[in-house]
């Protein structure tokens, strides 16, 4: 299953780091990052495969949001059918 | 390939800061084969068989809730009109019914229960009769059990008898919850032309035309539209229409996935997506702050009407290509306890009774929680529910009226409900008598269905 990860908050020194760890830890597949910094404020979006984790993904998506929390970030972690359904015909 | 970054950025947007949310999973459940003469075994019947099928729908919300990333605000179930069930045990007194009810929506952790209804368009049976009779106490000693009585159809014409039964039977329910403002009445409906799959409260039950067990899911996202309306200012109703249109498509496209998914872990088959912009009392979830920004200085006043009905036409046919399945009432909610911008409206004295009344006729569903001066008469209570019920019959629409006349309240009093249900400034209603009008009783003959003027 494919996902969303979002990251929006100050940018700081170890952010994709940080998201990327919880990732490689429960074996998700980072498929394609893209990033944009406008005045200080990071924002990135990422594509992430997670058929194989090796945790159910509301866990992995509570795990980021937690992960965000004690870097001071937000960070979401959606299933990209949503967005599919709502921008695609 | 990734889909676009903006697309993305502008649906958590609508999540976090415009309350998108899914308002409510109903599962409908059939209760017909709970039937049994003797009361105590049907009551035992239905709380088994409520437990069963919706054992795991809060569970499977949450899931959901949590891989999405979306609000679902309300889980609930909706069953087979309880006067269908309870008609065939042999007792007067159907309170215990609501109890089985309630104790079975505790188990199962849902937020309503819908179903204590009967649908008496043309008639009573007994056991309509029964139930009516026992609604102000089953609301009293229940806390998630909602009500709803059908007393009108196009196809029926409007039974009277029940028009005025209701009037007493919304005043007494008044009256038995009045340490609680009333609050039984925020749990009770009076509809005309009732529908059988409404996932929303308080007026959901599962119709008797209904599959074993179904998912029904309403969405929300009023705040959304409003948004969206605000970039276009100025422009004319052909983009606010197409606007609207784009807007309730992508919410109804995120309701018909939450209903998909839920369908397939409950295995449950998905009924409908009910597209309704739902309103809650929270800042930027008002369905009166969009008429406004189309041009009115305040909800209420001349051109309300015009612009709820392109309102509500937009909603509609932006969602129904976005789902497979389209039911419920589908339309703009315009409950004014729990609308920010309805409340400022009633409160200020520019949205009046009779305005809501014009504008029910072009909108979902009704007169919605309204809070009346404690002292409206029963009399009072069933002519307001006549003229609904008439724009239901004659505009072949669901109508529906939830009033509370709030005890030892008057004009310029404010009743607090809490949560969803919000809060009501009591409104005025005309002081002149109708008790000749609904004394008469009988029934309003079915009207025309051609020579349409």
């Amino acid at each position: 299953m494919r996902a969303i990860v979002t990251v929006i908050g100050k940018d700081q020194v170890g952010i994709i780091a940080s998201v990327c760890q919880v990732l490689s830890r429960h074996n998700v597949n980072v498929l394609d990052i893209r990033q944009t910094i406008l005045q200080e404020y990071f924002t990135m979006v990422m594509l992430v495969d997670a058929s194989q984790a090796t945790l159910p993904f509301a866990d992995l998506a509570q795990l980021l949001t937690e992960e965000g929390t004690s870097i001071g970030v937000e960070i979401r972690a959606q299933r990209e059918d949503l967005f599919n359904a709502m921008h695609r015909i | 390939m990734m889909i676009n970054q903006n697309e993305i950025l502008q649906t958590i947007e609508m999540i976090d800061e415009q309350h998108l949310d899914i308002r409510t999973i109903t599962m409908g459940i059939s209760l017909l084969d709970c039937c049994d003469s003797d009361p105590r075994r049907a009551c035992e019947k239905i709380y088994d068989k409520i437990c069963r099928k919706a054992q795991n729908l809060v569970s499977a919300g949450q899931d959901i809730e949590h891989e999405f990333g979306i609000p679902i605000v309300n889980k609930r179930i909706s069953v087979t009109p309880m006067a269908l069930v309870a008609g065939a045990s042999e007792t007067e007194d159907y309170v215990p019914f609501a109890e089985a009810m309630d104790k079975a929506a505790k188990t199962c952790g849902v937020d309503f229960i819908g179903g204590f209804s009967a649908l008496v368009q043309k008639g009573f049976t007994p056991g309509d009769e029964r139930l009516i009779a026992s609604i102000p106490e089953a609301l009293a000693v229940t806390d998630f059990v909602c009500s709803s009585v059908n007393v009108g159809s196009t196809r029926a014409g409007i039974n009277m008898n029940a028009v005025k039964r209701m009037g007493e039977i919304i005043k007494a329910t008044a009256q038995r919850t009045r340490d609680r403002n009333g609050f039984g009445c925020a749990k009770l409906v009076v509809f005309c032309n009732a529908v059988e799959d409404n996932p929303f409260m308080a007026g959901a039950f599962h119709g008797v035309g209904e599959a074993e067990c179904v998912i029904n899911v309403g969405v929300s996202g009023p705040g959304v539209v409003h948004h969206a309306l605000q970039d276009v200012k100025g422009q004319p109703f052909d983009v606010v229409a197409e606007t609207v249109k784009k807007t309730a498509f992508r919410i109804t496209r995120m309701g018909q996935l939450v209903a998909r998914e839920a369908s397939a872990r409950l295995k449950v088959p998905f009924g409908i997506v009910d597209l309704s912009l739902a309103p809650t009392p929270a800042i930027g979830d008002s369905v009166a702050r969009i008429l406004e920004e189309m041009g009115l200085e305040v909800c209420g006043t001349h051109g309300t009407t015009a612009a709820l009905a392109l309102l509500n036409d937009a909603v509609k046919k932006g969602g129904v290509m976005a789902s497979n399945h389209v039911g419920g009432l589908s339309g703009a909610f315009i409950p004014v306890s729990e609308d920010e911008g309805m409340i400022a409206a009633a409160s200020s004295g520019v949205l009046t009774l009779d305005k809501l009344e014009a504008m029910t006729c072009v909108c979902s569903v009704g007169l919605d929680m309204i809070a009346v001066p404690g002292d409206t008469s029963a009399a009072t209570l069933s002519a307001i529910i006549a003229d609904e019920a008439a724009i239901g019959m004659v505009n072949s629409k669901t109508t529906a009226v939830r009033l509370i006349p709030a005890p030892g309240t008057q004009v310029g009093d404010t009743v607090e409900f809490g949560g969803l249900l919000g809060s009501a400034p009591v409104m005025p209603i005309h002081p002149e008598s109708a008790q000749l009008f609904v004394d008469r009783g009988g029934r309003i003959p079915a009207p025309m269905q051609s020579l349409k003027n």
